[in-house]
């Protein structure tokens, strides 16, 4: 059986551009899969296609059991779709725009008044409920078009960058969001440029270049392919740093690099905190002193260089329709 | 969770015509609601036509020739109709700008994943604009009377043919409204939209009767001007106020200006609804 989100061989072209070169995705009930990929790569495109919005050249999607191209109106009623600008009615207050969202989502005014309540309440946004979202900050703007996709609880979610230009607090807060959301048992496909954020939210994570889905699995998993772990070490002494060089590249996947004037030696590893604990042992038997250790993740751009072997390329080349990629 | 539930069970009926209405009221709302809150939109949209008709009032009045006269006083009351008919019209701009901005701002990307009636959020809008158009109108209508307009004054007239009189000139400005949502879906930015939903306004409005007798016109222009929908309201509006200047041309919608009026709006309706519906539909924001 196929998950909430399945999609099979979705191409799309704009013009010379191939935004999907045949996207295969599937999605199991209750996981979150995260879309990773640079601007450009295809992500809000497909996150269109399953969302209704922009009909694909080719190829078959299934959400919430539904087919997208066949019972258009039954998907939207079960999806909720938060995009990458808080697409919200700034002139009008939260409330209003909460109440709008349900009335439109066909519930009654009564009830999508109550709702509206409950929503704000629950994003932390009754104080400024009766504002026009003009006065609203960043963080809260996003927080309301969240609550705006949410008003119907709807079983599966699609986040398109859902923390792009967000400060790392409110990064933070929303991911908390995020998260107690899907162990409500939502479905979500988030798209995103942060290996990190796919990392913290995602069960599985599908990583897309030029329309492609080039890698999917866990985060360990990618990145155990990636092999861009590395261990940093800074020695308290810079007389220990040939020592400490010789424990790393003994350990380490290779030659550690080191970079004299900090007192700092980097070396690739795979095994990730298993090593690094290792690597204190020896250290200290060796009567090293180190200021500073750590497992340094791999970043998209590492992800990157090793799948595609060419690094993440920032411009958008997703057509004239979703200049919103490249207009981060 | 329980709100759910709650919400399935408010359900509004599925009937087709009754959600469309009910989504494009609740649009219709919602633009009303911002038009409150930007105050100086609507209050930019009464100075301007105010403005055109003190101007043409004052300083074309007594030189240009209605019939065999240049009387000022004459011209007045030949003027208004045609302002109206203007003012009604340049409704389209703001109608292209605000979808125009609703796309920009991934509004319509948001309406569009939301499961409501395909043309609401396009009717929400134009019925809004209609109503911003009335107050407009009424505004004007009494600086017009301030300024020394009055019914009645070439041809004997009554309430009731005024009131149908500023009926046809809402209904046309309703149908321009079409026309604006089409070009608000088809150009980038509300910047580009306001200019490209006004620009060509100026010739359809200035070859036409509404300023000038189109019966003094070269001929071919004259044709232009005879057959052009907004003349055709213009001439309604002279006749249903019982205001001078009324064209003597030969042209069927001179000569039968309250049918042309209707069949032309009812028209453009239709053809830019659908236009603009469907565009919305593959809208890409």
């Amino acid at each position: 059986m196929p998950g909430a989100i399945y999609a099979e061989g979705l191409v799309k072209t704009f013009g010379d551009v191939k935004a999907l070169d045949g996207v295969d995705l599937d999605v199991p009930e209750g996981t979150v899969l995260g879309l990773l990929g640079p601007n450009g790569a295809g992500k809000t495109t497909a996150v269109r296609c399953l969302t209704t919005l922009l009909r694909p050249d080719r190829g078959r999607a299934v959400v919430a059991g539904l087919d997208v191209l066949g019972q258009p109106d039954a998907v939207r009623r079960s999806i909720g779709l938060s995009g990458q600008f808080a697409a919200v009615d700034e002139y009008l207050t939260g409330r209003e725009n909460l109440q709008m969202v349900g009335q439109l989502y066909q519930m009654r005014a009564k009830p999508a008044k109550a709702r509206a309540a409950e929503l704000l309440e629950q994003f932390h946004l009754a104080d400024a409920a009766d504002r026009p979202a003009k006065t609203y900050s960043g963080g809260m703007r996003r927080r309301l078009d969240l609550a705006a996709a949410l008003v119907v609880s709807p079983p599966v979610m699609f986040m398109d960058e859902p923390t792009t230009g967000l400060d790392p607090r409110n990064r933070q807060q929303l991911w908390e969001v995020i998260k107690q959301l899907v162990s409500g048992g939502t479905t979500l496909l988030l798209t995103t440029q942060y290996l990190e954020e796919a990392d913290h939210l995602a069960h599985d994570i599908a990583v897309v270049d030029h329309g492609r889905v080039i890698a999917q699995g866990t985060s360990d998993q990618l990145k155990a392919r990636t092999g861009g772990e590395r261990v940093e070490v800074v020695v308290h002494d810079r007389e220990h740093l040939s020592a400490a060089a010789a424990v790393l590249g003994g350990l380490g996947k290779g030659e550690a690099t080191v970079e004299d004037h900090m007192r700092k030696l980097t070396v690739p590893v795979t095994g990730g905190a298993k090593l690094l604990s290792e690597i204190i042992r020896e250290l200290d038997g060796r009567g090293i002193e180190i200021d500073d250790i750590g497992l340094r993740r791999p970043t998209l751009d590492d992800v990157f260089l090793s799948l595609t072997g060419h690094a993440a390329e920032t411009e958008g080349t997703e057509g004239p329709q979703s200049g919103k990629e490249a207009a981060q | 969770m329980s709100a759910v539930t709650d919400a399935v069970r408010a359900d509004v009926p599925g009937n087709r015509l009754v959600r469309s209405v009910r989504d494009s009221l609740v649009v219709a709302r919602r633009n009303l609601i911002r038009m409150t809150r930007i105050p100086e939109m609507v209050l930019f949209g009464i100075i301007q036509p105010v403005m055109f008709v003190v101007l043409f009032t004052y300083v074309f009045g007594g030189s240009i020739k209605v019939g065999s006269t240049t009387d000022s006083g004459v011209y007045k009351d030949f003027l208004m109709a045609g302002i109206f008919a203007q003012t009604v019209t340049f409704a389209t701009a703001g109608s292209a700008a605000g979808i125009a901005d609703d796309m920009q701002k991934g509004l319509v990307d948001r309406f569009r994943s939301l499961p409501m009636a395909r043309g609401a959020v396009l009717t929400g809008r134009t019925v809004a604009d209609l109503a911003q158009t009335a107050v407009t109108l009424l505004v004007l209508a009494i600086v017009a009377l301030l300024v020394g307009w009055r019914t009645g004054t070439a041809e004997p007239t009554d309430p009731g043919r005024i009131l149908a009189g500023f009926g046809l000139l809402l209904l046309l400005g309703y149908a321009f409204t079409w026309i604006g949502a089409l070009i608000g879906l088809s150009v980038r930015t509300p910047e580009a939209a306001t200019s490209g939903g006004i620009i060509w306004l100026f010739p359809v409005t200035f070859v036409s009767n509404a300023f000038v007798d189109s019966t003094q016109m070269t001929p071919w222009l004259r044709h232009i001007a005879d057959w052009n929908p907004f003349s055709a309201s213009v001439q309604a509006c002279r006749e249903l106020f019982g205001n001078p200047g009324v064209s003597t041309s030969d042209a069927w919608p001179m000569q039968h200006p309250v049918w042309a009026t209707l069949l032309y709006s009812i028209l453009i309706i239709a053809v830019f609804r659908t236009l603009a519906v469907r565009k919305y539909r593959g809208a890409a924001g």
